[in-house]
């Protein structure tokens, strides 16, 4: 009987003391300016909404040391062994880098969100902690939330996809001629059914500008991890391949360099998929099959693109019902 | 486009209001209706060749002769320039100060003039440290002269570096720095942060002894400016522009060179930024910042706080430098100032309401000690307007201040003295300058520290209490919200822990619902008063 009471009081106890902890509701209700976003004054006119997200964003706090040292616990901490896990990459081609000295630019082909994160965390130092990329403006940009995350994470600026501004040509400039090396992919955007688009300029564009050469990366098989209009990763192994590194040619416009970037690119595909050897026999003749789709139905792009996966066959005819 | 400042009249929708409160701030909501709030202008333009004005304003002065035309092989050159205590806070390398002097310095050296001194102009203020001179005027300029003795404080106590040059019509004697006074050329190099600054009250000011200074820094003097930041109904100014005309008249020649800064003092971005902002305009980063700011500040020391507020260097934009004759450029200067400062108020209030923040011209690189908060709320703040005083005759003035009793021994050795003794015996600035200011002034010790280490002149103190006098005998009652309550019963003021608690114990002065209205500097303000 004594210990019923004993418990009765330690329980009265904890709900008395659970009634005074205010609920986070309360808290959000009770806080006052500046937890809370300030009223304007009756008699004063709001300042207009200036852009401050888009391609207006101002990524420039990411470069600061702070943020630099976040990002890298954040990469090396979070972001590779979350790849590691869901991706399993398989680099190649990274002796190919080896002379490389100064800022570059890696340009890869897009399938997936997984894109950004495997390519930077697959990038050997000091690249690895010495790259931005460049991310769509419109869509990694459009929320002070995923703008920051972007920032922070990826290192990432935004850039125009819709038209052609100067504003992040100039801002991705300055940072190579800081030093900063460049993730971009070229295509605009990630491939809905697994081929790819062809290279828009940006990456050609910058190489010429800045006198840096550009290094062509194939990714294989991010699209089977989280492939657009999904949400939730699947996990499935990747291959990352290095290409070698691209100098421009005296006196080569960017639409030219350009399409020696996508050739490439799509030669490290074949490469990926099938030899080096076979590979560069192709390239030579210029046989290499494009990373774009044949123009032909949506059935026979999706089933064209699934011969080129390996498909994982079941030993079980049945479903384990269990016993 | 800058806006300029506005009132805003408190409502329901108004947030609370930042008030600076030392090393520290507090946020305080206004009662809506009756209470407004004076905002300064956001920062003007600033020059974007500030090197080429200079260069113009010496090449084009205003009622003189082009200084290099005034510059000759052996003549004797005397450069004198603003001490620490201008600007607040001290300014970003390179000081304007720096950047003037070098250009007239290049000048100098190209008409190959040999004899050249520079004095800082502190009258009986500290002396500069090393570290400060190098500040202001730079380290190429320093290193050329401070080794030969050719860079230096002005000493107002030195008899044989004093000149006596005559006396005013008011019998107001004049005695400067006997260099300056004997120089072929005197040229003044200024920082208008205020308008109370500059003009004649550079050389008689600056570069004089207490004989002279005691003149107009006096009791009679400060009651009857009002206020002392409008020059022209400023008996404080109308002495020192007496003492100009007799400076002029024993024939030193001053090529006076005055600059204005915008109100940038906490910068555009970085944690200080948002202090300049307008309360409904904070964005979320802001209250971060200031939140984070609040939450540092609470967990640091005094020391620490105070080290890392004297440590801010502030961002201000020149906008604009003349030269030449004084008054014409000193004119000249007012307009600048005003375009920067001025914001027009209609009518008076029963409670003004201010925020002191962490500095006021004597505490540079030092402790605001209770003296210096009753000069700078009493003082300065309080005479930031033109036309009437913000606050009604008879009305009540809250500060917010922690108002600590601690001095600076090294800086401030005769205000702990004031304190102590003066203050203990009477708060009536008549009485005291009567019964007490000639001790302090003429006592040894304090002459011995002013001369040899780094103390304010042993008068100081009492003209920090006088600079207050037209406010004392304003107001009906003067109230520090959160202040140290023996120092603040000290200063013969009331203390409240809040700002509510202020406003009712000012309704016993005022009566009940009284009109309120907050004066939101720094950065600086200058009510114009209709």
């Amino acid at each position: 009987m004594v210990e019923k009471k004993g418990v009765e009081k330690a329980l009265g106890a904890v709900q008395a003391a659970a009634g005074r902890v205010p609920s986070v509701r309360d808290l959000v209700s009770q806080s006052t300016f500046p937890y809370r976003a300030p009223t304007t004054p009756l008699s004063v006119e709001p300042l207009p909404d200036e852009r401050q997200l888009g391609a207006d964003y101002d990524s420039g706090w990411a470069r600061k040391l702070p943020a630099r040292y976040a990002r890298y616990f954040v990469t090396e901490g979070l972001v590779r062994p979350i790849i590691a896990g869901l991706a399993q990459p398989e680099r190649r081609g990274l002796d190919r880098l080896a002379d490389l000295d100064g800022p570059v630019i890696f340009a890869a082909n897009h399938h997936s969100h997984i894109d950004a994160g495997l390519l930077i965390t697959s990038l050997p130092e000091p690249y690895r902690h010495q790259v931005f990329a460049a991310a769509a403006a419109d869509y990694f940009f459009d929320t002070r939330l995923k703008a920051t995350a972007s920032a922070l994470v990826l290192n990432a600026i935004p850039i125009e996809r819709s038209k052609v501004t100067r504003t992040s040509a100039d801002q991705a400039r300055e940072l190579i001629d800081q030093g900063w090396s460049m993730v971009i992919f070229p295509e605009g955007g990630r491939s809905p059914d697994g081929w790819g688009h062809p290279f828009r300029g940006g990456a050609a564009y910058l190489a010429l500008k800045c006198d840096i050469p550009v290094v062509p990366v194939h990714l294989a098989g991010t699209g089977r991890i989280l492939p657009k209009g999904k949400s939730t990763p699947k996990r499935s192994r990747t291959v990352v391949t290095f290409g070698k590194p691209l100098v421009a040619h005296e006196g080569e416009r960017s639409t030219a360099l350009s399409r020696r970037i996508e050739a490439a690119v799509a030669a490290l595909a074949d490469e990926a998929t099938t030899d080096w050897y076979s590979a560069r026999r192709r390239a030579a003749a210029g046989e290499t099959p494009s990373l774009s789709s044949p123009q032909s139905g949506v059935w026979r792009r999706a089933w064209a693109v699934s011969g080129q996966r390996k498909r994982r066959t079941s030993t079980k005819a049945w479903p384990d019902l269990g016993s | 486009m800058p806006r300029p400042g506005f009132v805003l009249d408190v409502d329901k929708s108004t947030p609370p209001i930042l008030f600076h409160h030392g090393e520290g701030f507090r946020l305080e909501k206004l009662p809506a209706g009756r209470s407004r709030v004076i905002y300064p202008g956001e920062p003007l333009d600033a020059l974007d060749d500030v090197e080429g004005a200079i260069a113009d304003a010496l090449a084009n002065p205003m009622e003189m002769a082009p200084l290099a035309d005034l510059l000759t092989p052996g003549m004797k050159l005397t450069i004198a320039f603003d001490d620490v205590s201008l600007p607040l806070p001290p300014m970003k390398r390179p000081d304007i100060r720096q950047r003037v002097i070098e250009q007239v310095l290049d000048l100098a050296a190209a008409a190959g003039v040999d004899d050249v001194h520079l004095i800082a102009a502190l009258a009986l203020h500290r002396r500069m440290t090393e570290d400060e001179l190098r500040h202001a005027v730079g380290d190429r300029v320093y290193d050329a002269f401070a080794p030969q003795g050719a860079l230096y404080n002005h000493d107002a106590e030195d008899p044989d570096n004093l000149a006596f040059l005559g006396t005013t019509k008011h019998g107001e004697e004049v005695e400067i720095n006997k260099r300056a006074a004997e120089s072929d050329l005197l040229v003044y190099v200024n920082i208008n942060i205020v308008s109370m600054d500059g003009g004649h009250k550079s050389t008689a000011t600056g570069l004089a002894s207490y004989r002279s200074i005691k003149h107009h820094h006096n009791v009679h003097t400060m009651e009857h400016s009002k206020s002392f930041m409008d020059r022209h109904n400023s008996e404080l100014h109308h002495s020192n522009w007496r003492m100009g005309k007799v400076i002029a008249d024993a024939g030193v020649k001053v090529f006076q060179i005055e600059t204005t800064i915008n109100n940038d003092t906490f910068g555009q971005d970085g944690p200080m930024s948002v202090l300049a902002k307008r309360e409904w305009e904070w964005t979320t980063k802001d209250r971060v910042s200031f939140i984070g700011m609040q939450q540092g500040l609470k967990r640091l020391s005094s020391p620490t706080r105070r080290k890392i507020f004297q440590g801010h260097r502030a961002p201000y934009g020149v906008t604009s430098v003349q030269a030449g004759a004084i008054e014409p450029v000193h004119e000249k200067t007012l307009e600048h100032c005003f375009d920067q400062h001025i914001v027009p108020v209609e009518g008076q209030t029963d409670i003004l309401t201010m925020g002191l923040p962490y500095i006021c011209p004597y505490n540079v690189n030092s402790i605001m000690n209770p003296i210096l908060v009753m000069c700078l709320g009493l003082g300065y703040f309080f005479n930031m307007y033109r036309g009437k005083p913000l606050v009604r005759e008879g009305g009540v003035l809250i500060m917010t201040h922690p108002t600590p009793w601690e001095f600076h021994p090294v800086h401030h050795p005769s205000y702990i003295d004031f304190f102590e003794q003066v203050l203990a015996d009477t708060k009536d600035p008549k009485e005291i300058e009567a019964k007490w200011e000639k001790q302090f002034a003429e006592d040894e010790w304090y002459r011995h520290l002013y001369r040899t280490s780094y103390a304010y002149h042993g008068v100081h103190p009492f003209y920090m209490w006088y600079w207050g006098s037209h406010a004392l005998k304003h107001l009906g009652r003067v109230i520090v919200v959160g202040g140290d309550n023996r120092a603040v019963a000290r200063l013969g003021f009331k203390s409240a822990s809040t700002l509510n608690d202020a406003f009712e114990m000012a309704e016993d002065v005022v009566g009940p619902q009284p009109t309120i209205t907050h004066l939101k500097n720094p950065p600086i303000l200058m009510a114009d008063v209709k």
